[in-house]
């Protein structure tokens, strides 16, 4: 009768263990998801009402503090980054995977140095890029792009050799039997097969542009007009809304401000999270 | 016809080669134009003048680092103590508790964590974080802590995502044979998975310290930049970081103070690096030991 009851006693205390140990991850995950939720909603309710037409207006000044000049900046920069990123991301990719033997010892450096640039923190790219790229393009769109293409050259890497990767063998083999080259193979074969994957890279990769500031603030500058040319200075919309915040003097155009890069962000993850789960869908089919 | 083809083949077998090496060529222009500006500035101060010296006033010819240096460690630590804990248990959660249906919503909301961009963190951290902690705990509120806790929230996606798939590479038979003793299954996951996924686990801490260590935009814009060295009990005290003075002062310095910022730069990239090396080494050993 005793033995029973111990016994009893013993499985009810685990179970409250137990019960305890599921609460706090619970907690924690309540922690994690409140704090985004606070963040994304505080930000919404202050910036929405300060979303006015002056802020978009086609010329900054220091009455109206637009913010269009700095979101076509962001847009040229985005592109200038991606023209320069996609083909070296790509054709580093291509070369590690449909070129290179297993047994290449330059692949481990290529990967070893891609992972280095990786965990670079953006400080020391802008750093670089204003010794490197400004004592050539001054401080311009251009040195902005080039240095933030090398930081994000690294996503494009990746997810491209992932893709590629996952293209199933007998794909290549298929495209080797009716007599294409390797070339053809790669251009008609391959890549299209692994273009969502690389897709859903790119997308990532504008996420990193579009929030970028410390790579971008002396190399791209703080110029308040949309460049013209990529030779000039421009701000993009992040480095724009640094400079609001640490003035203080336009508080609620940087909270509007604010407002729109949260939501460009979401939308960029979006977009990316839709693609990888299409990615996901087709490989679960094949 | 057939012999076109083929040097057509080798030319782009030689230009994907060629932007493969970009990313080789980009670490060596780095470290390069970083050392060979960074140097003479370490060299005219004094390396132990630069780095151990307690003082940072350029315009009295005072440069020293450390004030910076405690500072990036003090913030690191703080975010590591309030980051890691909550980042483990929510990866914990994520791996072996969470409901099917939520699932897809907690990894969307960790993914879109980890693309808001530094500036809007650092905005919600001076709008909420700083009166917050100034109003309920003490001091200025541009802190120590203040940038410590925001870190902590940045560097969460970092560590939830790392440990998470660290967990999941756990053999499954690890916790089946848990189960199979009759331990419960919060017990299997806390005594047999977690243990076992350390050092994927440890290679997340790491990567977040290198996150936290070299965030610039949202420390600037919550930690006070004031470059003094701090004790450890002047938590409510400003700080200034490594990131925070090269942004800062980059704007307005010449000469020496000017190389002596890339110089920071340089510590900093030295820093990052040791930090890299050791994540590489921790996660080969987590693969191996899985």
């Amino acid at each position: 009768m005793t033995k029973v009851q111990t016994d009893e006693s013993i499985i009810k205390k685990n179970q409250i263990k137990a019960g305890i140990l599921k609460a706090v991850t619970i907690l924690a995950a309540a922690i994690t998801v409140l704090i985004l939720g606070f963040l994304i909603v505080y930000i919404l309710v202050k910036g929405v009402p300060h979303l006015t037409p002056e802020l978009f207006a086609w010329e900054y000044d220091s009455e109206n503090v637009s913010m269009l000049p700095a979101l076509i900046n962001t847009l040229e920069m985005t592109i200038l980054t991606l023209a320069v990123a996609i083909p070296f991301g790509i054709g580093s990719a291509i070369y590690l995977v449909e070129y290179a033997s297993t047994k290449n010892r330059f692949v481990p450096v290529v990967r070893m140095t891609a992972e280095t640039l990786t965990g670079i923190p953006s400080i020391v790219y802008g750093l670089f890029g204003m010794l490197f790229f400004n004592s050539m393009f001054g401080i311009s769109m251009l040195s902005g792009a080039l240095t933030l293409a090398i930081m994000v050259l690294p996503v494009i890497m990746r997810t491209t050799e992932e893709a590629l990767l996952s293209v199933p063998k007998s794909y290549r083999e298929g495209s080797f039997g009716l007599g294409a080259g390797k070339l053809r193979t790669i251009f008609k074969i391959v890549l299209p097969a692994a273009m969502p994957g690389i897709f859903s890279g790119i997308v990532l990769s504008i996420g990193r542009i579009v929030g970028e500031t410390a790579a971008l603030i002396y190399t791209a500058g703080t110029f308040t007009k949309a460049a013209s040319s990529v030779f000039n200075s421009g701000r993009t919309l992040s480095v724009h809304m640094y400079l609001l915040s640490k003035e203080g003097l336009n508080t609620d155009q940087a909270y509007a401000t604010a407002v729109v890069l949260l939501v460009l962000v979401i939308i960029i993850n979006f977009i990316s999270g839709r693609i990888a789960s299409g990615v996901q869908k087709q490989h679960g089919e094949a | 016809m057939v012999g076109s083809g083929v040097l057509k083949e080798k030319i782009m077998k030689a230009v994907f080669f060629t932007t493969a090496c970009i990313s080789i060529l980009a670490v060596g222009l780095i470290c390069f134009f970083l050392f060979v500006n960074g140097t003479p500035a370490i060299k005219e101060i004094g390396v132990i003048q630069f780095i151990f010296g307690k003082v940072w006033r350029p315009g009295n010819g005072d440069y020293g680092i450390l004030p910076m240096i405690v500072g990036s460690l003090y913030v690191t630590a703080g975010a590591i103590i309030i980051g890691v804990p909550v980042g483990i248990l929510t990866a914990v959660f994520l791996a072996r508790f969470c409901p099917e249906k939520i699932y897809p919503v907690m990894k969307a909301g960790v993914e879109l964590m980890a693309g808001i961009p530094s500036v809007v963190y650092g905005f919600f951290g001076l709008v909420v974080l700083v009166p917050f902690v100034r109003n309920s705990i003490g001091g200025k509120g541009y802190s120590i802590l203040t940038a410590s806790i925001l870190l902590g929230i940045m560097i969460l996606p970092t560590i939830v995502n790392v440990s998470e798939s660290a967990i999941r590479a756990v053999p499954k038979n690890y916790y089946e044979g848990s189960l199979a003793l009759g331990a419960t299954h919060e017990r299997s996951v806390f005594r047999m998975v977690v243990p076992a996924a350390k050092s994927g686990i440890f290679a997340g801490v790491i990567l977040g310290i290198g996150r936290a260590i070299g965030e610039t935009m949202a420390v600037i814009m919550v930690a006070g930049n004031q470059p003094v060295l701090r004790a450890p009990n002047e938590l409510l005290k400003g700080v200034c970081t490594l990131t925070a003075n090269i942004v800062i002062e980059m704007g307005y310095a010449q000469d020496l103070h000017r190389q002596a910022l890339i110089a920071t730069g340089v510590v900093l990239f030295v820093f990052i690096l040791i930090i890299n090396i050791s994540f590489s080494l921790i996660k080969r050993k987590a693969v191996h030991e899985s």
